[in-house]
């Protein structure tokens, strides 16, 4: 026997099959149902119609959230790694303006390029996600290079990012965006880009060397790197794919607005973290799923439409939210101590 | 009943256990008044765990501390130190933003009629203290100004202002210079000659020799003898300190050497260690000795490239080399079980099989980016069982086992890798004893199959046992290596406390 031959080591121990245990996504899935029934009985009560069952407000529900759910992919790798971003919603702002600027139709007078209007879709599409990579780009290095706290490096981007879309703009909405630009963000286009970047990342967290890198480096950083891992690189990689999907989702607001706008995705940037820590990614790092994530972009969605369709007050709505995000994170740290025993 | 015969401190049966380790056993220790009363023993003999549980940190399992004649029991630090005991901690526990004075007298800040902190006041007590104990300091200096020799300075006069009758030093002159170490002296002088008993712990003879009445040995959690200082000399010291019978535990079996795989000239890092010379074959264990902050732990980060060295040279199988980060390292077949398995070794929250894949998924079982899991799984299984690691499957969470279990995994994740040269760091630390001797039977067996090891280890008999030849190092340097025909302890201790 040898050791650099496992296969042919000692068949006195067996091991058990994967055991088979409730997912879990279990417990946050039985959230969105409660609340959701909730709502129904309420429904009922207050409006005497149905909540749930109702094709137009579960279209306009799943509309919402894909932007934030794009956002949130990104957001659910940084966080992983222990880290934050909070630079998302600015980026929305950034790509929303630069690829609307590239999107304006040539009969308009005003447009940001005279010389640049009435391009073909891949011009604005591409601009958008570059400016998102660009600052995700300019967030990894700095954690990476400077070692401060990603805390801060995209507290940096996040206010800079939303003064240069307000310097590009000057202010001023950019309007007049070809049709074909205003496509991306009409009918179901939205939700497709964002389960398409949902169902890829899930695959490269669970079946690929990234992701299985991306998990050690939040679980201990130092590990990793005497593992062999290049953090630094890594880290670089996460921060640039959070910006590029920023980017993507700055883009898809512009198009379904018809308009870039420098006050777009304000708050964003929390309403992802918030999804990603509702659907049970620590943020201690070292643990997270997409499909919990998925979960917890749902019960934002339902939340918000539920408190609007009963006619709460929008301030009402938000104090609820933040409870709701604050008792995830509680129920975080709860688990975290009763797995350390 | 408190007569003037009764020692100051008396602590009497002792006892502590770790997870996995007696630490102490039925030790007992008698301080007189007036007098410095050196503690010595090598690294894990339990000499800080004593300490530990004279100022409160621990509490006994077992056994009685006596004050004065008086039974006492501590709870918590800040109870001993009521009660009169000080502990001048060797990591500096100062807040380095706040002024001397302000750390002094923390929590007993004199107030003003206002019931604000009365900073004038504040000022005039750390000087009236500074005074009598001939210290320069400016009381309103930040700490973080100070020069580590001075926050030593401020420590002792902070323990000194609790006005306690036992002080307890662990290693105060580490970070000092020969003439900080005689202001320093001057100091323990005085408080003993005002009647305070001085706990002093150290690995210096010289030191011992100059201030210390008293000295009490011990080993391995047992308390050997204490004598007058006056009536040792170096060498008894040694032998008691190190007198033990090398168990059977610790086998090496007769393996054929190989040729020169890895060779180490001048290799140094600038301000920690410096002219490490060593040539290591295939098949042959190193052991690399010295007590702890000699420096092994930094040579061994600095071949693997997580503190890259920046003197000397490395040759691996004839070749010169850089290495730079660990993924470097590792592509020159070179593996690195780290000396914490808590913090830089495992990733606790995640599975057994996370744990052992990492190193490996670097080189192998990777196709396009996607991991080839079944391969992978198959394999990670059989090194599980080839290490005996206790655990119903592979997916659980990698907290869940005992340390030695935790560090077969871990030495599972390297050998996944197959290296040609293997870095060990303490791998038996903290861990019980079956597990022990199967990772020495282990290491001896890689070696075997031509594995060239490095192996750090502050347990002597394991140096012993399993070395061909035992380097040592003192304060960064290197002074000497051993064949394993001449290696013992006392040849060890003497080139590791020169």
């Amino acid at each position: 026997m040898g050791f650099f031959n496992p296969s042919m080591g000692a068949q006195s121990m067996t091991f058990k099959p994967p055991r088979r245990k409730w997912p879990p996504e279990a417990s946050i899935f039985l959230v969105l149902v409660g609340i959701s029934l909730l709502f129904e009985v309420l429904g009922w009560v207050i409006n005497g119609q149905s909540f749930i069952f109702n094709a137009d407000r579960l279209q306009i529900i799943i509309l919402q959230m894909a932007v934030i759910g794009i956002i949130a992919v990104g957001v659910n790798l940084v966080i992983i790694t222990s880290g934050i971003d909070l630079s998302s919603g600015s980026v929305v702002a950034a790509a929303a303006v630069v690829s609307a600027s590239l999107a304006q139709v040539s009969d308009f007078p005003r447009a940001v390029f005279p010389q640049l209007t009435d391009l073909p879709i891949v011009w604005p599409v591409l601009a958008g996600a570059m400016v998102g990579l660009l600052i995700g780009l300019l967030n990894g290095s700095l954690i990476a290079f400077t070692a401060i706290p990603p805390f801060i490096a995209t507290l940096g981007t996040m206010v800079a990012a939303r003064g240069f879309a307000k310097w590009f703009t000057n202010g001023m909405p950019v309007s007049m965006l070809t049709d074909q630009f205003a496509w991306i963000g009409s009918g179901a286009n939205p939700v497709i880009v964002f389960l398409a970047l949902a169902v890829i990342f899930h695959v490269v967290l669970r079946y690929t060397r990234f992701g299985k890198f991306t998990y050690a480096i939040g679980a201990n950083r130092q590990a990793a790197l005497v593992s062999g891992i290049n953090v630094n690189r890594h880290l670089i990689w996460i921060y640039t794919i959070a910006g590029l999907l920023s980017g993507i989702a700055g883009t898809v607001t512009a198009a379904r607005a018809i308009s870039g706008q420098s006050g777009m995705g304000v708050g964003y940037e929390l309403d992802a973290i918030a999804a990603v820590v509702i659907g049970g990614t620590s943020l201690s790092g070292g643990i997270g799923r997409i499909t919990g994530m998925v979960i917890g972009l749902l019960i934002l969605g339902v939340m918000t439409s539920g408190f609007t369709f009963i006619r709460i007050d929008a301030y009402y709505q938000e104090m609820v939210k933040g409870a709701i995000i604050v008792a995830a994170v509680v129920a975080d740290q709860y688990r975290q101590r009763k797995r350390r025993g | 009943m408190s007569d003037a015969a009764a020692p100051l401190l008396e602590i009497e049966g002792i006892r502590k256990a770790f997870p996995g380790v007696v630490a102490l056993d039925d030790v007992r220790f008698s301080l007189r008044a007036g007098t410095v009363h050196a503690l010595m023993g090598e690294n894990g003999a339990g000499k800080s765990t004593l300490m530990k549980i004279i100022a409160g940190v621990y509490t006994p399992d077992a056994g009685q501390i006596r004050l004065r004649g008086q039974p006492v029991t501590l709870n918590g630090p800040l109870d001993a130190l009521n009660q009169g005991i000080a502990m001048i901690h060797q990591e500096l526990n100062l807040m380095p933003y706040m002024t001397v004075a302000e750390n002094i007298w923390i929590r007993r800040e004199p107030l003003n009629r206002f019931g604000l902190v009365d900073h004038g006041e504040l000022r005039r007590r750390t000087q009236a203290l500074f005074d009598r104990l001939v210290i320069d300091i400016d009381p309103e200096a930040e700490v973080r100004s100070l020069s580590i020799a001075s926050r030593q300075m401020v420590e002792i006069a902070k323990a000194v202002s609790f006005d306690s009758a036992v002080l307890i030093m662990d290693e105060p002159t580490s970070a000092l210079t020969d003439k900080e170490v005689s202001h320093l002296f001057r100091i323990i002088r005085q408080l003993r000659a005002a009647g305070k008993g001085i706990v002093y712990i150290t690995h210096k003879m010289n030191e011992l020799f100059e201030i210390a009445d008293e000295v009490s040995v011990f080993r391995d959690g047992k308390y050997i003898d204490t004598q007058p200082s006056s009536a040792l000399s170096r060498d008894d010291i040694i032998r008691m300190m190190v007198g033990r019978e090398i168990t059977q535990m610790f086998p090496k079996e007769e393996v054929p050497i190989g040729d020169v795989v890895l060779a180490v000239k001048d290799l140094g890092v600038e301000g920690i260690f410096s002219g490490v010379n060593f040539e290591l074959r295939a098949g042959e264990i190193l052991g690399l000795a010295g007590l702890v902050g000699s420096g092994r732990s930094n040579v061994a980060e600095a071949l693997f490239g997580v503190v890259p060295a920046n003197q000397g040279r490395i040759t691996i199988e004839g070749v010169d080399v850089r290495i730079d980060s660990p993924a470097q390292a590792m592509r020159h077949g070179m593996a690195f079980l780290t000396e914490d398995r808590k913090d830089t070794g495992c990733f606790l929250i995640l599975d057994i099989l996370a744990n052992m894949e990492t190193a490996v998924l670097q080189q192998r079982y990777v196709s396009g980016g996607f991991v080839q899991r079944e391969q992978l799984r198959a394999d990670c299984e059989a090194m599980s069982r080839t290490l005996r690691v206790k655990t119903p499957s592979l997916d659980e969470t990698i907290q869940n086992l005992s340390g030695g279990n935790q560090q077969k995994v871990l030495i599972g994740r390297w050998l996944l890798t197959k290296p040609k040269i293997l870095i060990l760091d303490e791998p038996t630390r903290g861990i019980d004893v079956g597990a022990k001797a199967e990772i020495h039977r282990l290491v001896s067996k890689l070696a075997g199959e031509g594995v060239a090891v490095l192996m750090i280890s502050s347990e002597m008999p394991e140096v012993l046992g399993m070395s061909d030849r035992v380097l040592v190092m003192h304060e960064g340097r290197q002074t000497g290596i051993v064949e394993r025909k001449d290696a013992d302890q006392v040849r060890i201790m003497e080139l590791a406390s020169r």
